[in-house]
């Protein structure tokens, strides 16, 4: 019994090494395949790379790293909570931008000492995340729409309705409307600077809540729940999980988190919303970043890095002379390999255990 | 006496589906006074309009029909559309259609290898080609468009020629061997009759004005109906959807008939960004399919997988945004036409006894009652949600009696225990 478990632990230590490698060996696959692609299109990939490497590793640069890691981070986790119940939330990006609206809103009509003014806005900011996230929420349990579906739908439809809210009701008219933002909020409202300028404690903020992630998804009795209900839906269901509750929780908390995602912005940079002054597609960099650190805490913290690192060094590479849209191409192709690799090899892992096995159950001897 | 009633509804139900709600909308257009709900300026605009989403949708059945789910659409759709409008700039209009159809089957290919080839989560697959195809466009236009006249990083330079446009002689006026036929439904529209009037505007706008583009992307669909349904690769290609390994057994090869779906379902998407491009633009912007990919993924949905359903879902659509577009003033009209349809509709569930239906066209009914009583002017940002709002309603109110292919969505593996 005692041996067993411990071989567990190894075979589980031994498939998440095959992760580990196979997801490096897809990065290399998919810098292969971008060397090709620079290639065909007339640029030098060595000079690239190497472009990338030298800037990004500079200081200033690895402070930039984690400051676009913050919001990925985020996203990436409020995808990750929906993705263990098999639940594929693609509605983070409406989530947040109109989580971002109202919390910048709702911020300027309260006055509160400074640490406490900071934290109803995040609060906020999460209740509205998880008030849109409802919505696909509802319309799966009650009346079984795929979230797929819906959460694109309810992308779009947030896109137009946080338009509307912005332009007739929201907007800061107080300088003849060349202001593009709401109402700048109060200083109290202000997450303070780690490094003055550069990075803020919305920093901090992310990695607490992928430290709260892994802690309720891995060792609480509700995320135990969670998981087992994604990895086999019929046994939670007949071991007694209540399979809607599950999913309508997991929404709704991946909703409160992706309302996180924009407030590195509103509460560190333009203290405010504004459709200039946040930044969209989140979301969908969130769901990439989830799918390349599979879900897990440490996989999610190291897969935003990796495309914060990528990202800042964008604006160099484009004075370079290659076109700084690449490294959004490199990142989407690494994704892509990446997915691709781990499952072939988690395939081919699986099949040499399961022969292993049998080739021991061959040989034992058992009394009959 | 109700139920004899209830009977001849069923028998000429094709003629009550279409006469009553035209006569409905000619009632309307004739008590509120607004012409445009079925001129045929309205009309024309929905056909263009439409088309994009019409080629989306049924890329969406092609992919679908054979197993796989295909969110990259979207993605797909933009590979069309640069690809198309390079292709218009470098050598001309159809040779820009050709280059968007063989953009969108690249996606459609790499789609397949990533799903088919190697059983990648298929949502995953999509939302990948999604971005893929987003950034990578951007960075060929840096190469390729920028420093051109009229080009730059988010749109490339003007086609070198456009694509004819047609009139359908004696309905629509158009020419016979350089002499001007009669424009029936011209004349027809202009008497603004009862219910008459209201064919010829919608029949014109339909047949006069048409882009070549436009009349190929039509035919396709009863093509593509034809082939999934009547010949045998059809039968196999479907099958493959819908029970990969009893196909399997009877010697169907659904690895290559779901790679062949795909390319055909990334071709439809290419020609769906290539008539945004070539057709409704006359260059590549950045942006230009704006979520049509999606929309054409719910009309699929409450098509219910099949072509005449994508072909009724996209004009729906298309007269939905070309009223927005040409006749906003008539919103309200409309909002008085959907009024009286779901009050009609009440009365029908009525008799029929279903309760649950009777209650949310109930709601329909006062909502837009209200809505055509105090709304003016829809505001603009608003009005852009329409269709995913649409979908979304529809989803959640007939779900039920939609039936997707049973294996879309499901890897399949040769050999594989299932």
């Amino acid at each position: 019994m005692k041996s067993g478990s411990l071989r567990n632990a190894f075979s589980g230590a031994r498939s998440s090494l095959v992760a580990l490698g196979s997801s490096i060996g897809g990065i290399f696959i998919a810098l292969i395949i971008c060397a090709g692609l620079l290639l065909i299109t007339g640029k030098d990939p060595l000079r690239a790379y190497s472009k990338i490497l030298e800037t990004g590793l500079d200081g200033q640069k690895l402070l930039e790293m984690l400051k676009r890691a913050t919001p990925l981070m985020l996203s990436a986790t409020a995808v990750a909570v929906g993705f263990k119940l098999n639940l594929f939330n693609i509605g983070v990006e409406g989530q947040y931008l109109f989580a971002a609206l109202i919390a910048a809103e709702m911020g300027t009509h309260v006055s509160l000492p400074a640490p406490v003014h900071v934290a109803f806005i995040l609060l906020v900011a999460m209740v509205a995340g998880a008030a849109w996230a409802s919505i696909a929420a509802l319309l799966k349990v009650v009346r079984g729409v795929n979230e797929v579906i819906s959460t694109i739908m309810l992308n779009f439809i947030a896109l137009s309705f946080i338009q509307w809210l912005f332009e007739n009701f929201f907007r800061d008219d107080s300088d003849g409307g060349l202001n593009v933002k709401t109402t700048v909020l109060a200083r109290s409202a202000r997450m303070p600077d780690l490094v003055a300028g550069r990075l803020n404690a919305m920093f901090l903020v992310a990695l607490l809540v992928v430290a709260v992630y892994w802690v309720v998804i891995f060792k609480s009795r509700f995320g135990f729940q969670l998981r087992a209900s994604g990895l086999n839906p019929n046994a939670a269901r007949t071991s007694g999980i209540p399979a809607k509750r599950m999913a309508v929780t997991a929404l709704l908390i991946s909703g409160s988190i992706a309302g996180l995602v924009a407030m590195p912005y509103v509460l560190g940079e333009a203290f405010a919303y504004g459709p200039n002054a946040t930044p969209t597609q989140l979301g969908f960099a969130g769901i990439a970043v989830a799918l390349l650190g599979r879900n897990h805490p440490v996989g999610i913290i190291g897969a935003a890095l990796l495309f914060g690192f990528l990202d800042s060094t964008s604006a160099e590479l484009q004075l370079s002379g290659v076109p700084s849209s690449i490294v959004k191409v490199i990142q989407a192709i690494i994704v892509l390999t990446v997915v691709i690799v781990n499952e072939a090899s988690m395939r081919m892992f699986n099949k040499r255990t399961a022969e292993r096995t049998a080739a021991k159950l061959k040989t034992a001897s058992f009394p009959i | 006496m109700m139920l004899r009633i209830v009977a001849l509804f069923a028998k000429y139900r094709f003629a009550v589906l279409v006469i009553v709600p035209l006569s409905l909308m000619s009632g309307v257009r004739l008590w509120t006074g607004q012409d445009p709900l079925t001129s045929s300026d309205t009309v024309g605009s929905a056909l263009r309009l439409a088309v994009p989403i019409l080629l989306a949708g049924m890329a969406g059945l092609w992919a679908e029909r054979c197993g796989v789910l295909n969110i990259g659409i979207e993605g797909m759709m933009i590979l069309g559309t640069w690809f198309g409008g390079w292709g218009a700039w470098q050598f001309g209009a159809w040779a820009g259609l050709a280059f968007a159809v063989v953009g969108g089957m690249l996606g459609g290919l790499i789609h397949a290898v990533a799903t088919v080839r190697f059983n990648i989560d298929q949502v995953i697959s999509g939302v990948v080609l999604n971005l893929f195809a987003f950034f990578g466009v951007r960075y060929l236009s840096d190469l390729v468009f920028v420093g051109q006249q009229g080009g730059g990083v988010s749109q490339s330079p003007p086609q070198r020629s456009v694509i004819s446009r047609v009139d359908v002689p004696f309905l629509s006026g158009g020419q016979v061997g350089g002499w001007k036929s009669p424009n029936i439904l011209g004349w027809l529209e202009q008497r603004r009759w009862f219910l008459l009037g209201d064919i010829g505007g919608i029949g014109r706008g339909l047949t006069s004005n048409l882009s070549w583009a436009s009349v190929i992307a039509v035919t396709l669909v009863p093509i593509s109906a034809w082939i999934l349904w009547r010949t045998r690769l059809g039968l196999r290609l479907r099958s493959s959807g819908e029970s990969p390994h009893t196909a399997e057994s009877l010697g169907v090869n659904v690895i290559r008939l779901r790679y062949f779906g795909l390319v055909v379902s990334g071709g439809f998407a290419g020609l769906a960004g290539g008539t945004l491009a070539i057709v409704a633009s006359s260059y590549y912007r950045q942006g230009q399919t704006a979520g049509r990919g999606f929309i054409g993924l719910a009309t699929m949905i409450f098509g219910n997988w099949r072509p005449s359903g994508v072909l009724a879902g996209a004009m729906l659509f298309g007269y939905a945004e070309g009223v927005k577009l040409v006749a906003a003033k008539s919103i309200p009209a409309l909002f008085l036409f959907i009024s009286i349809a779901a009050l009609l509709l009440v009365i029908v569930a009525g008799v029929r006894k279903k309760r649950v239906r009777m209650l949310s066209l109930l709601t329909i009914f006062v909502l837009s009652g209200m809505a055509y009583l105090t709304v003016k002017t829809v505001p603009e940002s608003l009005t852009q949600s329409v269709p995913y709002v649409v979908t979304l309603i529809i989803l959640a109110t007939t779900n039920q009696k939609l039936r997707a292919p049973a294996m879309a969505g499901v890897p399949y593996r040769r050999g594989d225990p299932h």
